[in-house]
């Protein structure tokens, strides 16, 4: 083994210098022709950045479509999900509350109506999407809060969902924070 | 039919597609043969030459191994020495502390076995040097490893005569090269092009449309996010891994990156069959490995779709299925599809949590680590299934009454008592592992105030024990992450299982195929055992699935098994 170690560290060295600099560099340089994708894609709001486009933020008051619970708060510095196994006693009762406190923000709707995304938490405690569905869900909630015609909303959410691309693949969905930044420029 | 199955229909039939000229090329890559990439001859050379290694040199087996060791051991103190400090290196913007002992020593073990367990979360855990020079390093060349040693064993194989294995040096830094780095670049820049970050700059601060002020971590995501899927690693750069939009901003990455993770593994059998010329050999393995993936993926698609019944029972809708843990982009399907393909090939990047899987999705992705053997990881996959190859042809040999010998060499005690040591010693790991941590569990008095081990109560608790190790040994890396595993305890006790399911599974196939290459060669007869037929795939597949079901019934049965009894 001692006469293996000079060459295998020089080795060492050299394949430290290839994959741990030169590659991420080169993709550096490469990621430098998109500059605000190489960066997160952020969403700049009168010359202020109010998010990114993929990482999703905290929607929880009424005037607002609201996302998914996160189990980190959409605190995106410290990302994670609940880890919360499917018959954890706990994790079930807070499941329940999540779905009763949905019914008194959102007394037209009918309990077997309530899509499960809205109650459970993601992986990485920063989704930024929900299912058309649960976006169609709320709007008379924010129809009565904002005053805004029902009719509108629809329109709104159908304008924001992103088809499922080739028409196969993936989820139908709508961006939470694009659909709010669209409602708040309404009227 | 529902577009979601359709969907991963798709996308595991381009993973097969892709994989057989990949498999063809790599197999080139191992004989030297001339290549497109060639291009890299001069860098190469230049490394060996001021290295002072001769890449022409071949070496037998012992001497490979001890220069497989030797470089592994100096990756490990690298690991450490950067791991360690951090904390007062450049290219740390977010001001990340340093490592504690135990847990660096697990980091670094982690990353160069090539399982990636990860008992820190990357955005508060790692800074960006470490990101790239520890572990984006370490996916390539423990990868570029993997990878080298396999093609150790296929040079044994092909032997008519002789000891001399190929020169390891030469074909880690050229897997690293000429496979790993080309697909790297490749895989990357598509990352970039759909939104993962490529910035040296520290977390953003904003205030969101409600008011609430978010730093939003980011980095240089997109060249570590591809090799880890490609060298089956599976560290990611956040803490949730590809379930984090940057990582995996959408389902076209989602798409790259489940093919990335089975391409490889794939591509390795397809390239045995290429570099022995015995196409028929590795299609039936192949074959093997297909029929065990899918009698794994299929049901875990179907629970994962079905929904959470104790949801269920409170009434509401579950239009998609199970959606605790995953992300909505990517829908049950498919995230069931990822559990699946990341732990039979012990690639351990997840884009959902484990953790919160339906029971026996969980239990379907802890067999994918316990049997390790359908597809399995760069290069080491099929390390592994070779285990179960010579175990198949003495048992096949047994029962017909014909010399066992595989490739017209005579398979004898020698290497069957080394295989059966190898075979048995992934599930004593495991199991010996588990039970320790369950027993220090259950006579630790007032152990969830004390210990804080368990996110979860009961069955589901001890499951969080048993994966931890599965995938310890398995060099897998995923977990069910609610285990609080950054304790001594934990550090220590899985960085041994990685590296006992590291170096035993490789150290003792390439002794065996230095072995067989030495013995003298008799050409095939109609008295031979004919491994290329579809009988010996079924006693193949028999032998991996009865050793496993054996082993790892039991501690299933304590967990999933029980945990989905008991639901309405």
């Amino acid at each position: 083994m001692i006469k293996n170690l000079k060459p295998a560290l020089i080795l060492s060295v050299m394949t430290i210098l290839m994959f741990g600099f030169a590659y991420p560099l080169i993709i550096f340089a490469i990621a430098q022709i998109m500059p605000e994708k190489s960066i997160g894609s952020p969403v700049i709001v009168k010359e202020r950045v109010v998010g990114f486009e993929n990482i999703g933020q905290s929607f929880t008051e009424d005037n607002y479509f609201n996302g998914r619970p996160s189990a980190v708060d959409y605190n995106a510095a410290s990302t994670g999900g609940s880890n919360k196994g499917p018959t954890n006693p706990e994790y079930l009762a807070q499941v329940q509350e999540r779905i009763d406190t949905f019914l008194v923000h959102n007394p037209d709707i009918k309990r077997e109506d309530v899509p499960s995304e809205l109650v459970t938490a993601s992986g990485s405690g920063i989704d930024p999407n929900i299912t058309p569905d649960a976006a169609y869900i709320q709007i008379p909630r924010i129809a009565n809060v904002r005053n805004i015609d029902e009719d509108k909303l629809k329109e709104l959410v159908r304008d924001n969902i992103e088809k499922k691309d080739l028409g196969f693949l993936g989820i139908e969905k709508v961006n939470v924070l694009k659909l709010n930044l669209a409602l708040d420029n309404l009227k | 039919m529902n577009t979601e199955i359709l969907g991963v229909i798709f996308i595991f039939i381009l993973a097969v597609l892709i994989a057989f000229p990949l498999g063809k090329y790599i197999s080139k890559v191992f004989k030297g043969e001339k290549t497109l990439l060639d291009f890299f001859a001069p860098l190469e050379n230049f490394f060996f030459r001021i290295s002072k290694i001769d890449p022409n040199k071949e070496m037998d087996w012992k001497q490979n191994m001890k220069a497989m060791l030797t470089i592994n051991l100096i990756w490990f103190l690298w690991a450490m020495l950067i791991l360690s400090f951090q904390n007062i290196l450049f290219w740390n913007p977010d001001s990340i502390a340093a490592m504690e002992p135990t847990q660096a020593f697990n980091t670094a073990v982690s990353f160069m076995t090539n399982t990636n367990l990860q008992h820190y979360s990357g955005e508060t855990g790692a800074s960006y040097l470490s990101q790239l020079v520890v572990m984006c390093f370490l996916q390539f060349v423990s990868a570029g490893t993997g990878i080298a040693v396999v093609a150790l064993l296929f040079k044994g194989l092909s032997n008519k005569s002789g000891s001399n294995l190929g020169n390891f040096y030469n074909l880690m830094l050229k897997s690293c090269t000429r496979i790993l780095l080309p697909v790297a670049i490749v895989v990357a820049v598509i990352l970039v092009i759909n939104g993962t970050p490529m910035t040296f700059e520290g977390a953003q601060q904003v205030i969101t449309l409600q008011g609430d002020t978010v730093n939003v971590a980011r980095g240089p995501v997109a060249p570590m996010v591809s090799i880890k899927q490609l060298g089956t690693n599976g560290g990611g750069f956040f803490g949730p891994n590809s379930t984090h939009p940057f990582e995996n901003p959408n389902f076209i990455t989602n798409i790259v990156e489940l093919i990335s993770i089975l391409l490889i593994p794939i591509a390795m059998v397809v390239a045995l069959g290429f570099y022995l010329n015995r196409k028929k050999f590795a299609n039936i393995i192949l074959g093997v490995m297909v029929v065990g993936f899918l009698a794994l993926v299929i049901p875990s698609i179907y629970f994962e779709m079905n929904g959470n019944p104790e949801i269920e029972n409170m009434g509401i809708s579950q239009p998609l299925g199970s959606m605790e843990g995953k992300e909505v982009r990517f829908g049950p399907a498919s995230s069931a599809m990822w559990g699946i393909a990341t732990t039979c090939t012990s690639n351990g990047s997840v884009n959902s949590m484990h953790d919160s899987s339906t029971p026996l999705s969980g239990m379907l992705q802890m067999l994918g680590m316990q049997l390790n053997a359908f597809f399995g990881g760069v290069g080491v996959g099929f390390i592994n299934k070779f285990t179960f190859i010579i175990l198949a042809i003495f048992i096949s040999g047994l029962m017909v009454g014909r010399t066992p010998e595989l490739l017209g060499k005579k398979i004898e005690a020698k290497e069957i008592k080394l295989a059966i040591i190898v075979a048995l010693m992934h599930p004593l790991i495991i199991l010996t592992g588990t039970a320790i941590a369950a027993h220090t569990w259950a006579v630790t008095p007032d152990a969830s105030e004390f210990l804080k081990w368990l996110n979860n109560p009961s069955y589901h608790g001890f499951s969080e024990m048993f994966y931890e190790f599965s995938s310890s040994a398995a060099n897998n890396g995923s977990g069910f992450e609610g285990l609080g595993d950054n304790t001594p305890f934990w550090n220590i006790g899985t960085g041994i299982a990685m590296l006992l399911g590291r170096f035993i599974p490789i150290i003792g196939p390439i002794a065996i195929a230095g072995f067989l290459s030495a013995k003298k060669f008799t050409p095939e007869s109609s008295g031979s055992l004919k491994i290329d037929s579809g009988i010996f795939g079924v006693v193949l597949f028999s032998v991996v699935v009865i050793l496993g079901a054996l082993l790892f019934f039991p501690g299933l049965a304590l967990g999933p098994i029980a945990e989905y009894f008991s639901m309405p």
